[in-house]
């Protein structure tokens, strides 16, 4: 069947990726939290090491990580520190304590760089579940808390006096970021699920002229990037992972150049 | 009559300063109210804790059931990386139709901006976006924080009339915050000065002859609020006295 060819499940699962990314990622872009993407993502390497230290399952794991590290920054934020400080502070630390935590358990040590970088051509038939799973999990999610979250990004006050708790719509997208990290690392690894994120919906930002369009956008972009990334991959035979993230720059530049081009809007 | 909003004792504290403390306040349907005060007086977290955006340190604040509350805030800081149009901005929370969209941008005082980019508005298209998008909410309450901020005199006197105007229509109550002293003054069936607490409160002209309020703004506001009284029908060129020393 189809989904025997380790490529076609490579493309759909990078597709899920990209489909997942593409909404939260313009909230990303527009509430300027790249870097606090970073931060949840590199929390899920020491997800891992808990999942493999206590022979746990790795997804739930993971995104139990990500969400303690979003809750983690949440606490500490504006206690005198620079948001971008405090990130820098988080991210590093978690990657690094990370690391360090898994090299102890030294029979896994090989599986570190599929963790990194991500191991798209190794997705299997299951991994393609928990990762369609997830994603349709969070385009729903964005779906449903859409425009309370627009409202709310666009002035906390204003949701406010229209009966939307700013602070309760701020978990979901913490939520979705988790469940995003949880779902990428295999397709594109630790290191570069932000670049997901937030690559596509800037390339996505000059062409379009409401936010809806720019979720589609980014989604065609993350899409694209995804399976001409797999294709670069293979001929080149060059690592999957980077390949998409270098695509989706390719397309992002692409974007950018082209907006400038129609002019301001 | 029954309040549509009130607050009682009400005190709250940023940042452990104390901003607020025992505010009580009824606002009755269908009244304009203006709060005026010096910087840091409150004003805008007055306005906040009504919205309920900003913790109360003690007292409460009590809504009419199913209060509709329309809010135009003091600033809003667009970021340029989200692209929305002024429709697709007044559909938020609850979508709503083109018509319905234009029937208010006209009533803001904002006809044909629809399918502008928010960003690419002035300051005083701008306000009136945001008027609109408070009066979709078919509001029992309009709360304007400052929302003539950048307009020039006669702009924002027309801002104003138009809010009477609204009121009129809508009959909704309006509390608003303004450093334009005599303008807003004269628009309002109460005035409250705020420095902390509300130092004195009544009727423009009862306001302005309060000690408080003339040892917080001086004494030259008196003759101008007057001046406006007599002149604002007419749009011969401002005879306002700007030298009212003290304001902001």
């Amino acid at each position: 069947m189809m989904l025997d060819d380790f490529m076609i499940r490579a493309a759909l699962a990078g597709l899920g990726v990209a489909i997942a990314a593409a909404p939260l990622g313009c909230f990303v872009v527009w509430r300027r939290m790249a870097y606090f993407g970073e931060a949840t993502a590199h929390a899920a390497v020491l997800g891992v090491a808990l999942a493999l230290a206590l022979s746990l399952p790795i997804l739930p794991a993971v995104i139990l990580a990500a969400l303690t590290m979003a809750w983690a920054v949440t606490l500490l934020r504006g206690r005198g520190y620079g948001m971008d400080t405090l990130l820098g502070v988080m991210a590093h630390t978690a990657l690094a304590a990370g690391l360090v935590a898994v090299s102890l358990l030294s029979d896994v040590r090989l599986d570190l760089m599929g963790f990194l970088f991500g191991d798209i051509l190794a997705v299997s038939k299951q991994d393609l579940g928990v990762i369609w799973g997830g994603a349709a999990a969070v385009v729903a999610l964005m779906a449903w808390r859409w425009s309370p979250l627009l409202l709310a990004t666009l002035n906390p006050d204003l949701a406010r006096a229209a009966g939307i708790d700013p602070r309760r719509e701020e978990l979901w997208l913490t939520l979705s970021l988790a469940l995003v990290v949880a779902v990428a690392i295999k397709v594109v690894g630790v290191l570069l699920i932000a670049a997901l994120l937030v690559i596509p919906a800037a390339g996505a930002r000059g062409l379009v002229r409401t936010p809806e369009a720019m979720a589609m956008g980014a989604g065609a972009i993350g899409g694209l990037a995804a399976l001409s990334g797999l294709w670069a991959a293979y001929l080149f035979d060059t690592p999957a992972g980077p390949s998409i993230v270098c695509a989706a720059s390719a397309l992002c530049l692409a974007g950018m150049l082209a907006g400038a081009l129609r002019g301001p809007r | 009559m029954t309040p549509v909003i009130s607050a009682r004792d009400l005190s709250v504290h940023l940042d452990g300063r104390r901003v607020l403390h025992d505010v009580n306040v009824e606002i009755a349907p269908g009244e304009i109210v203006t709060i005026v005060g010096p910087n840091g007086s409150g004003k805008s977290t007055f306005l906040r804790a009504l919205i309920g955006a900003v913790p109360l340190t003690s007292g409460r604040v009590d809504r009419a059931p199913d209060l509709r509350i329309g809010y135009v805030p003091q600033k809003l800081a667009l970021d340029a990386t989200l692209p929305i149009t002024v429709q697709r901005f007044l559909s938020l929370p609850h979508r709503i139709g083109k018509v319905e969209a234009a029937e208010a941008l006209a009533r803001a005082g904002a006809p044909d901006l629809a399918t502008r980019q928010l960003m690419d508005l002035s300051g005083g298209q701008f306000q009136r976006v945001l008027l609109a998008r408070a009066l979709l909410e078919k509001p029992q309450l309009l709360l304007l924080d400052e929302a003539t901020q950048g307009l020039d005199q006669p702009g924002s006197a027309a801002f104003y009339q138009r809010i009477e105007q609204v009121r009129q229509e809508m009959g909704c109550a309006v509390v608003m915050v303004s450093h334009d002293l005599h303008v807003v003054m004269a628009a309002s069936d109460r005035v409250l000065c705020l420095n902390g607490h509300i130092c004195c409160q009544g009727t423009p002209e009862v306001v302005a002859d309060a000690p408080e309020y003339r040892a917080l703004f001086g004494t030259g506001t008196r003759g101008a609020l007057a001046l406006y009284r007599h002149k604002h029908s007419h749009s011969h060129d401002h005879p306002h006295d700007h030298s009212h020393a003290g304001t902001e």
